[in-house]
C-alpha cells in the first residue's frame, strides 16, 4: 500500500496549532471532515474512539512519530492524513519524546489488513532517516505531499 | 539459566494482526529481558524491541513468524512471547471497557516472571 492509497491530500496539515494530544486528534479529524471524508455528525464519535484507543497505550511509537487511529463504521475505506507540529506535542510516547509527525488513520471495522498495510508502509518509509527528517522539517503542505509522492515512487525506504 | 539460542514458531491468531498495540506489548516484554530477540517473517528479520520494525513486518492473522532469542533465559522469553501470541494480545478483551492500565500490564508481567525465573530483577530499559 502506498501513501496515495490512504492519505487524503486536502487534509494534510503542515503546522498544527494544537499543543496537546486531544487537540491534535481533533484538529486532524477536523481536517478530514473539511476535506469531505467524514460526516459532520460522526466527528465527535470518531474523536472519542481515537482517544479511547490512546488510553490502551499511546500510539506515539518513538522517533517523534505517532499514529493515532481507530476503526469506525462510518468509513467504507481506509482514510488518513499527515500533520506536522513544529513545536512538538507531548503524546505519552513510548520513548518519552515529543511528537512532531502524525499519521492519523480511520479504517472500516472489517478491514484490519488495510490498516496493517498502511502501518507497514508508514513504518517502512520512516526507517529511512532522510525521509523522516525531511518530513518533520516540512513547512508547507506542498512539501509534505511531494515527500509522500517521492516515497510512493520508492525514492526512500528499504 | 540458559545462554543458548532458542527459536520458536508462532502463528498470529488475533484478527487485527501485529498492529501497534500488539507490537508495543512485544517490545515492552523484550525490552525488559537480557536476551536479544528477533522476529522473522519470510526473509525479513527485525528487532523485537522496536515497535516500528515489528509493525513493518505487516504480519496478518494466520501468518507464521519465527521467534529467535539469544542470551540469558532465551527459552523463557520465547515462552512468554508465545503466550502473548496465543492469548491474541488480549485483543478480545480490549473491546470491553476494561481499565487501560490493567490491560497493558498483564502480559508484560507474565513475561517478566517467566524471563526472570532465576530470581534476577528485570533490567531497566
Amino acid at each position: 500500500m502506498k501513501f496515495a492509497d490512504f492519505v487524503v491530500s486536502g487534509a494534510i496539515r503542515a503546522d498544527l496549532a494544537a499543543q496537546d494530544k486531544e487537540g491534535v486528534i481533533r484538529e486532524m479529524v477536523q481536517a478530514l471532515m473539511d476535506a469531505g471524508q467524514i460526516e459532520k455528525d460522526e466527528f465527535e464519535s470518531i474523536v472519542k474512539a481515537i482517544l479511547k484507543r490512546e488510553e490502551l497505550g499511546s500510539t506515539g511509537i518513538g522517533r517523534g512519530v505517532a499514529v493515532p487511529h481507530t476503526k469506525h463504521p462510518s468509513v467504507d475505506r481506509l482514510v488518513g492524513n499527515v500533520a506536522i507540529s513544529g513545536k512538538g506535542v507531548d503524546f505519552d510516547s513510548l520513548d518519552g519524546e515529543k511528537v512532531h509527525l502524525f499519521f492519523l488513520l480511520i479504517s472500516p471495522p472489517d478491514r484490519p489488513g488495510d490498516h496493517l498495510r498502511a502501518l507497514e508502509n508508514i513504518s517502512r518509509q520512516l526507517r529511512d532517516d532522510t525521509f523522516c527528517r525531511f518530513l518533520k522539517q516540512s513547512k508547507t503542505v506542498e512539501d509534505i505531499q511531494q515527500l509522500l509522492d517521492e516515497a510512493d515512487n520508492d525514492q526512500f525506504g528499504s | 539459566m540458559s545462554h543458548a539460542k532458542a527459536t520458536r514458531t508462532v502463528t498470529v491468531a488475533n484478527p487485527d494482526g501485529l498492529h501497534i498495540r500488539a507490537a508495543s506489548l512485544i517490545a515492552k516484554l523484550t525490552g525488559q529481558v537480557p536476551a536479544k530477540v528477533q522476529l522473522v517473517k519470510g526473509n525479513r528479520r527485525v528487532d523485537a524491541t522496536n515497535v516500528l520494525q515489528i509493525v513493518s513486518l505487516c504480519a496478518l492473522e494466520g501468518e507464521q513468524l519465527l521467534l529467535e532469542a539469544t542470551g540469558r533465559d532465551a527459552d523463557a522469553v520465547l515462552e512468554a512471547l508465545a503466550r502473548l501470541f496465543e492469548n491474541k494480545f488480549d485483543e478480545n478483551e480490549v473491546g470491553a471497557s476494561q481499565p487501560a492500565k490493567q490491560r497493558k500490564q498483564n502480559p508484560g508481567e507474565t513475561g517478566r516472571s517467566e524471563a526472570a525465573s532465576d530470581g534476577d530483577p528485570p533490567p531497566g530499559r
